[in-house]
């Protein structure tokens, strides 16, 4: 067990505990302005060529997409549990639901690197690289352009989060968090419901519009 | 105030030895200073292709190469803005002293605080490796599709960029939440200086706009590797979508600049004024404005662009509106100063050079706020005197009232105030002399950004650059005379100017906990000829 210190500058654990919770929710803010720049591109090329937009949606596969979403809403899940099961000094019952988040995430990666392997092999890619003779519209690389900025940017974030929820763990296993002092956990806990919700949006916009 | 007299020599500075006590460190003063001493390399880096930029305009006819030129304005405009103007005041100044204008020991996250200084090293680093490479010719706004199809290191100067917005992403999420849940007791949101109603306001433009030229200059690098297409025509991409998203970070970036500089010269002239400010609640409220109104404006930097009448007109009436909470602003600091009992220290005579020149600033932008005006008037160099009146003559003429005024704070020492009059006067009369021509080399029709020009532009353009001469003489004895004074300066007392917030109840140079105990904040920032001390008693 490992007694936790409130740093110096703050009078209590409460502060602390503000503080960070405050900082987080800011830069999750930023995190949506980030995205945001990526949402605007998309509404203005989807109102340019919409017609393309629907017939290239239409190579997306809607059955991996949807498990996708499904897969990640059981690891926003299994991540509220975690941070409820830790404030309740159940570490072990909290570490078995970080687990479960890291595998639920890795899942989510492992599906996508076959919806990406799968696009590269039909030669649906961004700009220049575009060489899928199927669509016919001419600029349908711009689609996979943000196809792929898009749930890039999104996937990165889900790497970042893998790393975050493997590092809670840890410490978690050592037994460093509790009623007490949870804040990690319910960091890793808010930052990774924001990775779900975004993708949330990503799927309807990107996979059902056809 | 009560301190152990053996405790006087122990301060930030000297409570630990070593290059790694300070690489290491988590005070908030020392990477202020860290950042002061970053920044302020990157002025003089900067500072030097501004003179090789007005040497080539010396006279008709080439000095350097196209290229050459075009790489070293490009230099200067990304140095001075990315790496030196919009950091230099809130990383430095205001890492140093919010904490201690509210009462605290540090800030919310001194480890986030020190990475952040790391981020920026790293960022401007990249930048520098961009000029190693080979430099970058698209001018500091990296427009498409030119900055496409360059041959020059835009990709390593974006990934600069980029990097730089997490810095201050981080710094301006610090600050915020600093000031939210680390003010002392008693320290209510209505008695905390201006400068922090300003560091506040800065931080929250930094939060919301900086993660958008992230994306921007991700896209950018991305369409230079994979030719994604949202910004080149060729493939069916919009140059104008890139302004854009340029400008709706970079203008309220002009913000992230200016209102820094606004809260230290409520700073000064309230201290050398020896009165509380005037109109305080406006005088804070107009900075969340200001930040407020930043964000709806981006668009007049597109007047001639082909976006939509409407869009103009609207664009057109919104900047205007900035108009009302800068005029608040320097209305109140000119309302202070009445009848105020003015000393012309080194700091006074920055504060009132700013409030000259940014006041000639604000209104040529008012010019080009109007459409047709701005159409006339689009990239001349009209443009160029009206950013640098606001930029040089705003936000540096504030950063070094800043600097002289808290010099003695922050490094226990004064620097000798005859130079320092001397170094001002140098700067003041070299700006008019290397901007006020430029009003009328714009108005002559003089477009900017060429390396060469008509015969009959010559005498304008020798004037502004031998006022370059003039600016740079005035920098340069500054920076000898801080330097000289860290060794030699006259020993600084705790209060050498009579101000009334926080900072001035402390040693200087502070030490490492900035207070020893705890101060109780029972009144405002500026309680001149009232109360004797603030803060504790």
């Amino acid at each position: 067990m490992a007694e936790h210190v409130v740093p110096h500058h703050f009078h209590s654990a409460e502060q602390a505990f503000e503080s960070s919770k405050l900082g987080l929710w800011l830069f999750l803010v930023t995190e949506i302005l980030l995205f945001g720049g990526l949402f605007v591109t998309y509404i203005i090329y989807r109102a340019m060529y919409p017609d393309m937009f629907h017939e290239a949606s239409h190579h997306l596969n809607r059955p991996l997409g949807f498990v996708n979403t499904l897969v990640l809403i059981c690891s926003s899940f299994t991540m509220a549990m975690a941070v409820n099961k830790t404030q309740h000094n159940k570490s072990n019952r909290a570490s078995q639901y970080l687990l479960l988040t890291l595998m639920f995430a890795a899942t989510f990666m492992v599906i996508k690197y076959f919806e990406y392997m799968h696009k590269f092999h039909d030669g649906l890619l961004p700009g220049a690289h575009f060489t899928n003779t199927e669509i016919t519209h001419p600029k349908a690389d711009l689609f996979f352009s943000l196809y792929f900025m898009m749930t890039g940017l999104h996937g990165t974030h889900v790497l970042v989060g893998m790393g975050l929820i493997l590092w809670v763990l840890i410490r978690s296993n050592r037994g460093h968090f509790g009623s007490h002092y949870s804040t990690p956990v319910e960091l890793t806990g808010i930052y990774w419901h924001l990775v779900d919700l975004i993708w949330i949006y990503l799927f309807p916009l990107l996979y059902l519009i056809g | 105030m009560a301190y152990d007299s053996n405790d006087h020599h122990k301060n930030y500075i000297n409570a630990e030895k070593g290059i790694w006590s300070w690489m290491t460190t988590l005070d908030h003063k020392r990477i202020g200073v860290m950042y002061l001493f970053a920044t302020m390399f990157f002025f003089a880096v900067g500072g030097i292709f501004a003179m090789l930029v007005r040497l080539e305009l010396f006279k008709p006819g080439p000095f350097f190469s196209p290229d050459t030129y075009n790489k070293f304005f490009t230099l200067h405009g990304a140095i001075m803005v990315f790496m030196f103007i919009i950091p230099i005041i809130p990383a430095a100044l205001g890492n140093f002293f919010l904490p201690i204008q509210i009462g605290a020991k540090d800030v919310a996250f001194p480890r986030l605080n020190l990475l952040s200084w790391y981020i920026f090293v790293t960022g401007s680093l990249l930048l520098v490796f961009s000029i190693v490479s080979g430099g970058v010719d698209t001018g500091w706004t990296f427009y498409t599709p030119y900055s496409i199809r360059t041959a020059t290191s835009v990709i390593l100067a974006t990934l600069g960029v980029f990097v730089l917005g997490f810095s201050g992403i981080l710094t301006g999420l610090n600050f915020v939440t600093t000031i939210h849940k680390l003010r002392a007791p008693g320290m209510t949101f209505h008695r905390m200086p201006l400068f922090l109603w300003a560091i506040y306001a800065t931080a929250i433009i930094q939060v919301l706009a900086t993660p958008v030229i992230g994306i921007t200059t991700a896209l950018l690098v991305m369409e230079r590797v994979l030719h994604i297409g949202f910004f080149d025509p060729k493939l069916g991409g919009d140059p104008v979508l890139f302004q854009h998203f340029f400008w709706f970070y970079s203008h309220p970036a002009v913000y992230i600049m200016i209102l820094p500089g606004m809260g230290i010269v409520s700073e000064v002239i309230t201290a050398f004024s020896k009165k509380h400010i005037f109109g305080y609640h406006a005088v804070a409220y107009s900075s969340l404005a200001i930040a407020g109104i930043s964000f709806i404006v981006w668009g007049h930097h597109m007047f001639v662009s082909s976006q939509s009448p409407l869009a103009n007109f609207l664009f057109s009436l919104l900047t205007m509106l900035v108009a009302i909470p800068t005029a608040i602003k320097v209305f109140n600091w000119t309302a202070t100063m009445y009848k105020g009992s003015i000393s012309l220290k080194t700091p006074m005579l920055y504060a009132l050079s700013f409030l000259f020149l940014f006041t000639i600033g604000g209104l040529t932008g008012l010019f080009l706020a109007a459409i047709s005006v701005d159409v006339h008037l689009h990239d001349t160099y009209f443009i160029v005197a009206h950013f640098h009146y606001v930029m040089m003559g705003g936000t540096v003429m504030g950063l070094l009232a800043g600097l002289h005024y808290w010099w003695p704070k922050m490094f226990g020492r004064m620097y000798p105030e005859k130079w320092g009059k001397l170094s001002c006067a140098l700067t003041f009369i070299g700006f008019n002399l290397t901007f006020f021509t430029q009003f009328w080399l714009g108005k002559m029709g003089m477009p900017r950004r060429y390396h060469d020009y008509l015969p009959e532009y010559t005498p304008l353009n020798i004037a502004s650059t031998v006022g370059s001469w003039f600016i740079g003489a005035g920098m340069l004895i500054m920076f000898i005379y801080f330097i000289w004074s860290l060794f030699k300066g006259k020993r600084a007392s705790e209060n050498p100017w009579g101000g009334k917030t926080l900072e001035w109840t402390i040693e200087s140079p502070p030490t490492t906990h900035n207070f020893h105990k705890e101060p109780v904040i029972t009144t405002g920032p500026y309680e001149y000829g009232e109360l004797k001390t603030t803060g504790e008693a």
